[in-house]
């Protein structure tokens, strides 16, 4: 099915709120073996200029691909969830993501086209502090390959 | 550090084995099959398990916030995910292979690393960029 160009604009209401714990930042950090302390000691991340222990500039994802997943739930784009890959992933970071950070995710309908049968959503994912600070704005392609 | 149009990222080489994968689900989230199952992945089409995208993209990340010396200086941060890599299920596992260059210089101290990443022999990654603040 064509994506519909209407759709583009559509925001979605806010995500609940996401609160960054230091022991998941760290786990994160070992997942992609990452041994910075800035990410592990608050001491470390302290003398470098941050508030608190800071994330890995992808964990941002860990937040964003779920929330940009909701689009997938709209009747309206009527995307089947198990066609779909990931195309594209774009992070902007206003600041470094840090523990005691909690964020709201807020997803918006970047662009939507379909080529070649295949249907290309891209989803933006506004993550800011409950207060209203942005932290990270998220782009991620969806792809939803045609049923050839 | 003198940085110029052309400045070359040391080249980074990461071994990514079954284990780095339950590994990198677990801290974040993405238990999608394809990336522990041999007979999901298998059916879907794959030549087998095949690690996640994100974590080929953080791993590309950790050789430019190596680079920088600071995971903080990286502002933007893009990938699209050409092809897979796929990961064998023994004690080698894949090789992710980073190498990066100076694009451009930018405004305000910024500098764009164009980034290449492959495995295998084979991209995996393309419009691979990011903007890092220089100190």
């Amino acid at each position: 099915m064509a994506l519909d160009r209407e759709l583009v604009g559509r925001s979605y209401p806010p995500s609940a709120v996401y609160e960054v714990g230091r022991g998941k930042l760290a786990e994160f950090a070992a997942a992609i073996g990452s041994d910075d302390p800035v990410h592990t000691d608050p001491a470390a991340a302290r003398a470098a200029g941050h508030p608190d222990v800071i994330a890995p500039p992808t964990f941002a994802i860990t937040v964003t691909l779920a929330a940009a997943m909701i689009v997938l739930d709209d009747p309206d784009v009527g995307i089947d969830y198990s066609r779909v890959v990931h195309g594209e992933q774009r992070f902007t970071h206003h600041r470094p993501i840090r523990a005691g950070d909690r964020l709201v995710a807020t997803t918006t309908i970047d662009a939507a086209r379909s080529v070649a049968g295949n249907d290309l959503l891209t989803a933006r994912v506004d993550l800011a502090t409950e207060d209203g600070e942005p932290v990270c704005t998220s782009l991620s392609m969806l792809v939803a390959r045609g049923e050839a | 550090m003198t940085v110029t149009v052309g400045t070359e990222l040391p080249e980074q080489v990461f071994r990514v084995t079954r284990g780095d994968l339950v590994r990198y689900a677990g801290a974040s989230g993405d238990f999608n099959p394809i990336h522990w199952s041999d007979r999901v992945a298998t059916s879907v089409g794959l030549p087998g398990v095949i690690a996640h995208g994100m974590f080929t993209m953080a791993l590309a990340g950790r050789a430019v916030t190596g680079w920088t010396g600071d995971p903080a200086a990286l502002v933007e941060y893009q990938v699209r995910f050409g092809r897979p890599v796929v990961v064998p299920d023994d004690d080698e596992g894949a090789e992710v292979t980073v190498r990066g260059k100076v694009g451009a210089l930018l405004d305000d101290g910024l500098a764009r690393v164009d980034l290449t990443v492959t495995a295998g022999g084979e991209k995996v990654l393309s419009l691979a960029r990011a903007t890092v603040r220089l100190a």
